[in-house]
């Protein structure tokens, strides 16, 4: 296929087509070039660009155009050119400026996993572990926030949000009537429904699967267990709604949660109804396909970290060695 | 969360919605959204700040979901979405004229309102804020009040002095004619 | 005297009207553009005019109009950017205020060398005498043929609004303007598309500065070489300086590009020298955003060349040792200034103007801000400078919009050029509370340049 578009990311190339954002070439690549993302999400039109964690150097524009460009982009909202090469995990600059956004996510975001129902699943501590520094250089107090039920059945926590406006974007593109939205501005910008105001509609519960971290959690499941002590389970059954393919999370015989299907990147394969969600926690409403494959690198699965195994390319290059010596120390004191 | 308990219903006067459907024809069929910010300004100018019924009414007005108004509304520092003193005193506090003594000028504004930042006179007369550039550095220090905008320059406490009581005496006399 | 191109009439008492402005030769570009020349050759013209924009970047104005995509069957937009928030700046009000009738014109024979029909001139909100201001000089215009159908008989079109923003400095960036003028919140788009593509309405749109749309007036009646031939080099033609601070005379001057900053500063033509017989410590030379520098390194150069208001002369050395022109708001700082106070107070706008989209910006600027705070208010650590340098770091250029730079050269800047005062307010944090760091060092002449010849 001629109008197949060629890019290099770190040294591995692959054609895609014209149109494919870096992020989602590096996703077609696989493994550990690809760019973290905490804002942008596939299946929500729009989404991206916010969050600055996917960020990559472009060190060639294209073959017509050979400039770099001038500033690191974020690569879930930057489409590839023919020719195009980018550096994410063999550019320190770029390693660089994404433990600076990690660290800005984290100023304000409560340390505080061990009590937080997201731990396990949460992108922004599986991000904080894999790209940000061990210690927080931030002094001052932390912007909090009263919990608010949206809801009998969503709870909202800004004081854990990042705003990466996902669940707006889900609001208004998979539900017939947004009522909530991003309120204020700069960084006592919130989430909010201003006047209180149940999210009342057949998809909302998918705000729940799209947040990255416990901003938005289910309320029928909050506290009810750790996610790694829940076994989950694919299962569907016929619904009027929706797909009906979801996951079921177990603890012993009973269904104590049901989310839509994730893929390996924390998407939601398809979305699914507030019915399938909330409604149907009996085993007998579904007809169970098998155990959820979950990546070995997930707490969900292996019950704790992994260590972190830089990539051999990290390994044999000084400047790389360098901007991460932290990580390498972490790595001989575990 | 922000709650506002003013629940009153707001109606619009058939002058507004005159100025709101001359507003809405100055952009393409469909783009009425573009009349928001120029609406929000005249119902504050019309109701002294901003309530949620009547940015409900808006949502109403232009065909838009209520949380579309709220988002916009609380963006902008402009609007005041809680009741405000009849005179806001709005003193630049960036620093070209914080160069030629605007912090002075907003002490003295405090102990002579005797009212914090954001707090409204007990006779409901006056509020003050420090605000953001206003674009008159070369005349600094100013301040500017609602809802024509009207700028105060090179203020000096006598001037100040002379801006308060002139408002208050305004305020008086008309309140006497009626 | 410098000759004047924009303010040339602005002593013209009723200039603000339109008889007198007509009176004065106004419209005279209109009549020129429509009846005479092509759209293609008003573009053309300001191309080779040499304009720079004037709002901040600098881009070449004809640049950005010849990249103006012209699908078929979609409209196209000018629409002018009133927003001017950046602290230091207020020529474009003053602009407005007493000659809007110049502005009006100018964006006559821009739109028209766009192909637009519909024009916006977005003016911020707190600007509400202008936005009266301008609609009264459109419905003169109006009223006189200028605007409206088949203009002049050239059967051009042409209607322009004045829309009003609510007050967030962040709308001064172009695709926030656009957003905020489809009525939404300035949160900046994310590039691409560029505006010329997909802006308003997802239509090609450009968006340029007041004092840009207002240069193309002379440009026009008098012919791009004749605007050429003002200014240095790539500098061409005239510039609006907003001049405030410790000033004799703060206030806007129309200068020729290449005039010394030394003359501007100090000449009775322009502001008259430093207020109350001080001296001068620094200056902000382009808006609260470019870095500030110590008074001898804006007087002269690092090869020790006199410092001249021009793009190039301005940023030479680099931001090691030079800055900006940016949008021509000259900040000047007398002895009795405090840097540090001042940087925090610069930090405070940019954290309280930031839109909160992207993380590096929403949280850094907060972040800077009480830092500062801390420093100015005697409790800071000598580790904070460097922390404060770092954090400027992770916000420069990882922003999807350049607030995140804005907010982060002036602390870089300061620090950079004024380490001293930091240090001292850190070390002596009682003495910082009583008095301030004076004059110091920061007006001593520069050493001289060794082995550096100029160029």
């Amino acid at each position: 296929m001629s109008d197949k578009v060629k890019v290099t990311i770190d040294g591995i190339s692959i054609e895609v087509e014209p149109g494919t954002s870096i992020l989602n070439a590096a996703r077609q690549i696989g493994g550990d070039i690809v760019p973290p993302a905490m804002c942008y999400y596939s299946k929500l039109q729009g989404s991206g660009g916010k969050c600055r964690t996917c960020l990559v150097k472009v060190s060639k524009g294209s073959e017509k155009d050979p400039r770099p460009m001038p500033k690191l982009v974020a690569s879930c909202r930057t489409t590839v050119m023919e020719g195009m090469e980018v550096q994410n995990i063999t550019s320190s600059e770029v390693l660089e400026a994404r433990k600076g956004v990690v660290e800005m996510l984290l100023i304000n975001h409560p340390l505080d996993c061990p009590i937080c129902d997201q731990a396990g699943e949460c992108h922004l501590q599986d991000l904080s572990y894999e790209h940000g520094t061990e210690s927080t250089r931030y002094e001052f107090e932390r912007r909090t926030f009263d919990r608010i039920d949206i809801g009998d059945k969503i709870q909202l926590h800004m004081t854990r949000c990042i705003l990466c406006y996902r669940c707006v974007y889900v609001a208004d593109q998979i539900t017939d009537n947004r009522v909530h939205g991003i309120l204020g501005r700069g960084d006592a910008a919130e989430i909010s429904t201003y006047i209180e105001k149940a999210i009342e509609n057949d998809f909302s519960g998918n705000v729940i699967d799209v947040c990255p971290v416990g901003a938005l959690t289910d309320k029928t499941f909050r506290f009810k267990n750790r996610v790694w002590f829940t076994k989950p389970v694919d299962a569907h059954r016929d619904c009027p709604k929706c797909s009906g393919k979801v996951t079921l999370w177990y603890k012993g015989e009973d269904v104590i949660r049901v989310t839509a299907r994730k893929d390996e990147y924390g998407e939601a394969e398809e979305f699914i109804c507030n019915d399938c969600r909330f409604e149907t926690k009996k085993t007998s409403d579904w007809v169970i396909e098998g155990p959820r494959r979950i990546s070995p690198h997930s707490v969900i699965s292996a019950n704790h970290y992994e260590q972190l195994n830089p990539p051999s390319v990290i390994r044999t290059n000084p400047a790389l060695l360098e901007s991460n010596k932290e990580e390498f120390e972490r790595i001989t004191r575990l | 969360m922000l709650k506002i308990s003013n629940t009153e219903e707001v109606i619009f006067s058939p002058e507004l919605v005159t100025k709101f459907n001359e507003i809405v024809s100055r952009y393409p069929e469909d783009k009425q959204k573009s009349a928001l910010l120029p609406i929000l300004h005249l119902v504050q100018a019309e109701y002294g700040w901003i309530s949620t019924p009547a940015m409900d009414k808006v949502a109403e007005y232009l065909d838009l979901k209520p949380i579309e108004v709220y988002e916009v509304a609380t963006f902008y520092t402009m609007f005041f979405l809680k009741p405000q003193g009849k005179y806001v005193l709005e003193v630049c506090r960036t620093g070209p004229c914080c160069l030629v003594g605007a912090e002075k000028i907003m002490k003295y504004i405090e102990q002579k309102l005797n009212v914090k930042e954001g707090e409204v006179t007990p006779d409901g007369l006056f509020s003050w804020r420090g605000v953001e550039c206003l674009a008159a550095c070369g005349t600094g220090p100013v301040l500017q009040i609602g809802p024509e905008y009207t700028y105060y320059e090179n203020l000096t406490e006598a001037k100040v002095d002379e801006l308060i009581d002139g408002l208050r005496l305004k305020t008086a006399e008309n309140a006497q004619m009626i | 005297m410098g000759r004047k191109l924009l303010l040339e009439n602005i002593n013209v008492p009723g200039i603000n009207t339109f008889e007198v402005y007509r009176q004065k030769g106004g419209y005279r570009a209109v009549e020129k553009a429509l009846k005479s020349m092509s759209p293609e050759d008003v573009v053309e013209e300001v191309k080779k005019s040499g304009l720079r924009g004037r709002g901040g970047a600098g881009f070449p104005t004809g640049m950005k109009w010849s990249f103006l995509a012209k699908p078929e069957g979609k409209p196209r937009y000018l629409v002018c950017n009133g927003d001017e928030s950046e602290p230091g700046t207020f020529k474009d009000r003053y602009l407005m205020t007493y000659i809007p009738h110049l502005l009006i014109e100018g964006m006559i024979v821009s739109s028209y060398a766009l192909g637009a029909n519909t024009s916006y001139i977005y003016v911020r909100g707190e600007m509400m005498p202008q936005i009266r201001i301008l609609e009264k000089a459109i419905a003169e215009a109006k009223n006189a043929g200028l605007l409206g159908k088949n203009i002049l008989g050239s059967g051009y079109d042409l209607e322009l609004y004045v829309q009003p923003g609510g007050g967030a400095y962040i709308c001064g960036e172009e695709t926030a303007l656009i957003e905020s003028l489809e009525g939404k919140r300035g949160n900046p788009r994310i590039k691409p598309p560029f505006p010329a593509i997909s802006g308003l309405y997802n239509c090609p749109t450009v968006v340029n500065n007041v004092e840009s749309i207002a240069a193309t007036v002379p440009i026009i009646n008098d012919g791009a070489d004749e605007y050429a031939k003002m200014g240095i080099g790539r500098s061409t033609g005239t510039k609006l300086i907003s001049a405030s601070g410790n000033l004799n005379k703060p206030g806007v001057y129309e200068i020729e590009l290449g005039v010394s900053v030394e003359e501007f500063i100090y000449s009775d033509e322009y502001c008259g020298g430093i207020a109350n017989g001080k001296r001068m410590k620094a200056v902000v030379a382009g808006g609260s955003s470019v870095p500030i520098l110590p008074a001898n390194l804006i007087l002269k150069t690092a090869n020790g060349e006199n410092r001249l208001i021009t793009y190039e002369s301005l940023a030479d050395g680099g931001f090691a040792t030079g800055t900006m022109l940016g949008s021509g708001g000259f900040v000047v700082f007398d002895e009795d200034q405090c840097i540090v106070r001042n940087t925090w107070n610069y930090s405070r706008f940019y954290h309280h103007e930031s839109c909160g989209q992207c993380s590096p910006c929403r949280e850094g600027t907060g972040w800077m801000e009480k830092v500062l705070h801390r420093l100015e208010y005697g409790h800071g650590k000598l580790s904070d400078i460097d922390l404060l340098v770092d954090v400027s770091k992770k916000i420069e250029g990882n922003t999807i919009c350049p607030l995140g730079d804005a907010a982060a050269w002036p602390v870089a800047s300061a620090i950079r050029h004024f380490r001293d005062e930091f240090e001292w307010h850190v070390t002596h944090p009682d003495e910082a509370m009583q008095r301030n760091y004076g004059l110091a060092h920061y007006a001593d002449p520069l050493p001289k340049p060794e082995g550096v010849t100029a160029n």
